[in-house]
């Protein structure tokens, strides 16, 4: 019962807030802050094979103010540490950070004076993403994941409060 | 054409006791100077029309720390590789450098490469290049307190230029495995 049975299949009813949460995890638009080898399977996952852009990824966009998915693709040294934290601090709300394989994620084996052990020292991170470098299939696994949670995110609650659920 | 040999037999008779010590491994030739003597060595290997060393392939530094001093009398080296365009030939220059008194004469004004590469090594390993016309670091931010590569230098001490953040207001991040 409700609007669809007076008006048909014409309409639909639903909260605006899920409607705005929709929209959004279908729409993102990615900041590739691409530093290392990564960079190459993110480009492969961008491409025609596995095409990230069936998931409404579509376009990168490489200023972070047009951006509101930030992908961190590579080692991050504590000399690139300001920029990135400098690009995320750039980006509108809502955002959100994707850690693309094990260096950007904790370091990975560059366990040395150099790199930063875990881009969530500098940045807050919604989703990890295993591997040197990942399989695309992950990628794709993470994108999923991330639109899972975004479309649990609601408008009038704050980000920390939502997890991520099947 | 000379030789790498003939190279070293050249430098003994210029520079006598300014030449160390020299070895030769499958070829490759090197040859031990003190470095008050190392720019007229680097000069000399230049210019000199039978030798033509030309180009300076690499420049580095390596760190004796842990060698005993029978071995190693001094803690640092300079390595200077070079080349002859001309006649192909390749010889290696070594400069002991003490702990105390840590710095050598700049090679800037006869190899430009040399400025870099001096600079690498000065942020790497704290060797001072006197005469560089702007030794500052090169790799690592300013801000950084030591010279990484020196063997006492823990080789995993962070600097991080910003405050660790607190991460206990993360929506709860999930990992693809």
């Amino acid at each position: 019962m409700g609007l669809e049975t007076a008006l048909g299949q014409n309409f639909f009813t639903t909260k605006l807030s899920e409607v705005i949460a929709w929209s959004r995890k279908w729409s993102l638009f990615q900041y590739p802050f691409v530093t290392a080898c990564c960079g190459m399977e993110y480009m492969s996952v961008m491409c025609a094979q596995y095409d990230l852009a069936r998931f409404g990824a579509e376009i990168p966009r490489f200023s972070p103010r047009q951006a509101d998915l930030l992908w961190v693709v590579g080692t991050i040294s504590h000399k690139q540490a300001p920029i990135l934290r400098r690009v995320y601090d750039q980006m509108t709300e809502p955002k959100w950070v994707i850690s693309f394989g094990v260096c950007a994620s904790s370091g990975g084996f560059y366990d040395n004076y150099a790199t930063v052990q875990g881009i969530d020292n500098i940045i807050p991170v919604d989703v990890f993403i295993t591997g040197c470098p990942p399989r695309p299939e992950a990628v794709l696994d993470a994108l999923i994941m991330l639109q899972h949670k975004i479309g649990r995110e609601s408008i009038f609650t704050s980000p920390a409060d939502v997890g991520y659920e099947e | 054409m000379l030789s790498e040999r003939d190279a070293v037999v050249l430098l003994r008779d210029t520079f006598g006791p300014a030449v160390i010590s020299d070895h030769e491994f499958r070829g490759d030739v090197t040859v031990f100077v003190h470095r008050t003597r190392i720019i007229d060595v680097l000069t000399f290997l230049r210019d000199d029309k039978r030798l033509l060393f030309d180009m300076l392939i690499d420049l580095t530094a390596v760190d004796y720390l842990h060698y005993e001093p029978e071995t190693k009398a001094e803690r640092f080296e300079v390595v200077y590789h070079l080349r002859s365009m001309a006649t192909g030939a390749r010889i290696r220059v070594k400069a002991p450098v003490p702990e105390d008194d840590c710095q050598v004469p700049s090679a800037v004004a006869l190899y430009k490469i040399a400025d870099w590469l001096e600079r690498e090594v000065w942020d790497m390993m704290g060797i001072v290049f006197t005469g560089h016309p702007h030794l500052s670091r090169i790799l690592m931010y300013e801000e950084f307190v030591g010279h990484p590569l020196r063997k006492d230098y823990p080789y995993n001490k962070e600097q991080p230029q910003y405050t660790i953040r607190e991460r206990s207001t993360d929506r709860q991040p999930v990992w693809v495995r």
